[in-house]
């Protein structure tokens, strides 16, 4: 007897611990906490939003032309990176899609085109002669800057400073076409095409273009120093989420997420009782470790994800139900209440087993041949049904194992009746 | 035999039901197809907010400058729906300029602009996506259980999908690539809805070794009933307050809904049933198999 006695003091001990540790998260991840002088942010500040969650352009690219290899390819997404960085917006993304489209997503901006004349054009600079021969190129370029020219009438000009190959070619071309037109083009578009004064030496060129603007020119001096991509791009798909769109859907979706779970935590206890709230903590634990898992993952949370998110809510609840459905059959065909919970544990595994591994199916196919939003479902999918299956397994097991050691199962205002199915019911022979 | 649902043993009457729906939604798509959205078709949309009342007749002018056929929609007083077969880039911000021009406190609340060529693929892949997603399933399920489940599980998913499909047909809603990830979530789900039933048969023929099929999966049905209705209860308990809370998702919600929904429905209903005929017309091959030899 004392043993027994010794089991339920410890066991009530070690709940307690678990129900404690476990508010405790919750509370750092939806609060935040300062310890130290370390700071644990809440999950809203770590957490990466998408563009449908606040607002921006997304632009996919497309490389123009067949065999793109990996070295052009990656060539291409790190050049695009760079001119968007210099976009100053955090949270940007440049990320390949499928075997020639770049996507760019660039939360913030809200005009299309600025994003796609500043970021998305190849930039490929060609000097061209009267002999149609290219001169020089962007590579020949060390640095561009825009400027106003006030000898001529206020007008923005881009001043170019060539390196030391590129000055040597320049030279040689404005000695040989003195008094000849030399064109310039930025992708394929004709600039200007200046006459040729003076024999130029020291690498220095200024391309002034007709009525441009300061702003354009500045676009323009920037596209050429980053760099020509290697390729030629088109935008085949641009979008523009409005930054109000975007603002308003996040609080919105937070707010039903949060009405959603409570109602679901309240339904278990008034169907499962003392088992219904073993579950509202397990699937707060779990909860906070999908959230955790975004943070860590660096998951972009998209509204197609916060959806995902809410179905796996709905699955992990699924497999403490299917647990509890059985343990009550169990208990109804007369076994104790520890091995009600010991059977009822096993019992339900196949089933949760099979069913999540054909979601977990679902997913991998979803996130290999889905683009986009569809993707990042996918993954919340994924993450959100491993996840589910470890804190139903586990948390909810221990948890129920701990309850009933504690005697607290043997009260049937507890454990409920209602909602029991008789294992038997329906075999009889 | 107090308490057991003769769900199985009614099969006629879920059948017939399904039949119903089904039909009429192949009808509805035969003879005025299915709506489809923006990424599966290409083209352009513009959604404007401008901030006042307006004249909808003075934007439309505003548009005819840049596109000969384009649609227009008049939304909540304020807003603009814009739509039209692909323009370029330099034309929507032309468009977007012009109207921003007129109507001061004009923003642009959501712009998309998609290529033919993408549409086409999209959809194409999106089929892939839900071939490839039913067939590992089947072989998932083949393992795991047998044959005759899988192709029980197979006919149910197909249900939830052609219903799904028939009820966008009939409601005029657009399908895109948000439809398509709502199908295959509702497949993924139903499925999981349908194993616990087929778990549950799969146990049970182990105690009733002799009973006929109905019998085996009527009591299975019966024993996972409460379960199978408290789990989608769940599920469209988190689903509604989305539904009704965000409603720039419902592009989204909308058909998961009606998937959970039927989905459960089918893996009580279909599911069983299905895999009752088949099993019988297996043990009928197999009798008479046994007899010629």
């Amino acid at each position: 007897m004392r043993s027994k006695a010794k089991t339920k003091v410890k066991s009530t001990i070690v709940f307690f611990l678990c129900v404690i540790l476990i508010g405790f998260l919750a509370y750092s991840g939806i609060y935040g906490i300062t310890f130290g002088g370390y700071k644990l942010k809440p999950f809203s500040e770590v957490i990466n939003r998408g563009l449908d969650l606040q607002g921006g352009v997304s632009v996919l690219e497309e490389i123009q032309g067949n065999n793109v290899d990996q070295k052009t390819m990656d060539r291409t997404v790190e050049l695009l990176s760079m001119r968007v960085n210099k976009l100053g917006v955090s949270e940007t993304v440049v990320a390949r899609e499928g075997q020639k489209r770049i996507r760019i997503d660039i939360p913030g901006k809200f005009d299309a085109k600025e994003v796609i004349d500043g970021v998305a054009k190849t930039g490929e600079l060609k000097f061209v002669g009267p002999d149609k021969k290219t001169i020089l190129t962007g590579k020949d370029v060390k640095d561009a800057t825009a400027s106003v020219d006030s000898t001529n009438g206020n007008q923005a000009v881009i001043n170019l400073e060539l390196n030391q190959q590129g000055a040597k070619k320049f030279s040689n071309a404005t000695q040989k076409f003195m008094g000849q037109t030399i064109a310039i083009y930025l992708d394929n578009e004709k600039l200007t095409e200046p006459r040729v004064d003076a024999h130029i030496t020291d690498g220095r060129a200024i391309i002034s273009g007709k009525n441009q603007t300061l702003k354009e020119a500045q676009r323009q001096a920037n596209l050429i120093k980053s760099g020509a991509l290697p390729v030629t791009v088109k935008p085949v798909q641009v979008k523009t989420i409005g930054a109000s769109l975007g603002s308003n859907v996040l609080p919105l979706s937070l707010l039903a997420g949060k009405i959603g779970i409570g109602l679901v935590m309240l339904f278990m206890i008034l169907y499962y009782r003392l088992p219904g709230l073993i579950a509202d903590i397990a699937l707060t634990l779990y909860v906070y470790l999908v959230l955790l898992a975004f943070a860590t993952v660096n998951v972009t949370l998209t509204l197609a994800g916060i959806a995902a998110f809410l179905l796996t809510v709905g699955m992990a609840v699924d497999a403490n139900i299917l647990i509890f459905e059985r343990t009550k059959e169990e208990l109804k065909s007369g076994r104790t209440v520890k091995a009600s919970v010991d059977a009822g544990f096993r019992r339900a595994m196949s089933s949760i087993l099979d069913s999540n591994i054909t979601s977990i199916i679902c997913g991998f196919v979803l996130y290999n041949v889905g683009t986009g939003s569809v993707k990042g479902f996918a993954l919340t999918l994924i993450i959100g049904v491993v996840l589910s299956m470890f804190t139903a397994v586990t948390v909810t097991r221990t948890l129920m194992k701990l309850v009933a050691n504690m005697g607290w199962f043997n009260n049937k205002k507890t454990i409920g009746t209602f909602g029991v199915h008789d294992f038997r019911k329906g075999l009889v022979k | 035999m107090s308490g057991i649902y003769k769900i199985v043993e009614k099969r006629k009457i879920w059948f017939t039901i399904s039949l119903i729906i089904i039909v009429i939604g192949i009808f509805t798509m035969a003879t005025k197809g299915l709506e489809y959205g923006l990424d599966f078709k290409g083209g352009t949309i513009i959604e404007i907010n401008l901030g006042t009342d307006f004249n909808k007749a003075d934007v439309d002018n505003i548009i005819k400058k840049y596109s000969s056929d384009f649609q227009s929609n008049k939304a909540n007083d304020k807003s603009i729906t814009i739509k039209a077969t692909s323009l370029t880039n330099n034309e929507v911000s032309g468009i977007i300029k012009n109207v921003k021009a007129k109507y001061k406190k004009s923003s642009v609340t959501n712009q998309e602009n998609i290529g033919a060529v993408i549409g086409k693929e999209t959809r194409v892949k999106a089929l892939e996506a839900l071939v490839i997603a039913i067939a590992a399933m089947f072989i998932y399920i083949g393992i795991r259980f047998e044959f005759s489940f899988g192709m029980a599980a197979i006919i149910s998913l197909v249900h939830n999908v052609l219903v799904m499909l028939s009820v966008y047909a009939v409601l005029r809603v657009s399908i895109d690539s948000n439809f398509i990830a709502a199908a295959l979530t509702v497949i993924g789900y139903s499925i999981h809805d349908t194993i616990v039933v087929f778990d549950r048969i799969r146990e049970n023929r182990k105690y009733m070794r002799r009973a006929d099929p109905i019998i085996v999966a009527d009591a299975s049905v019966t024993q996972t009933l409460a379960r199978s209705i408290n789990t989608v209860l769940t599920v469209v308990i988190t689903l509604t307050s989305v539904y009704v809370l965000v409603p720039s998702v419902r592009v989204f919600s909308e058909p998961i809904l009606i998937g959970v929904i039927t989905g459960c429905y089918s893996s009580i209903c279909i599911a069983s049933p299905s895999w009752v005929l088949i099993k019988r017309h297996m043990l009928k091959k197999g009798k008479k198999s046994r007899e010629v030899t």
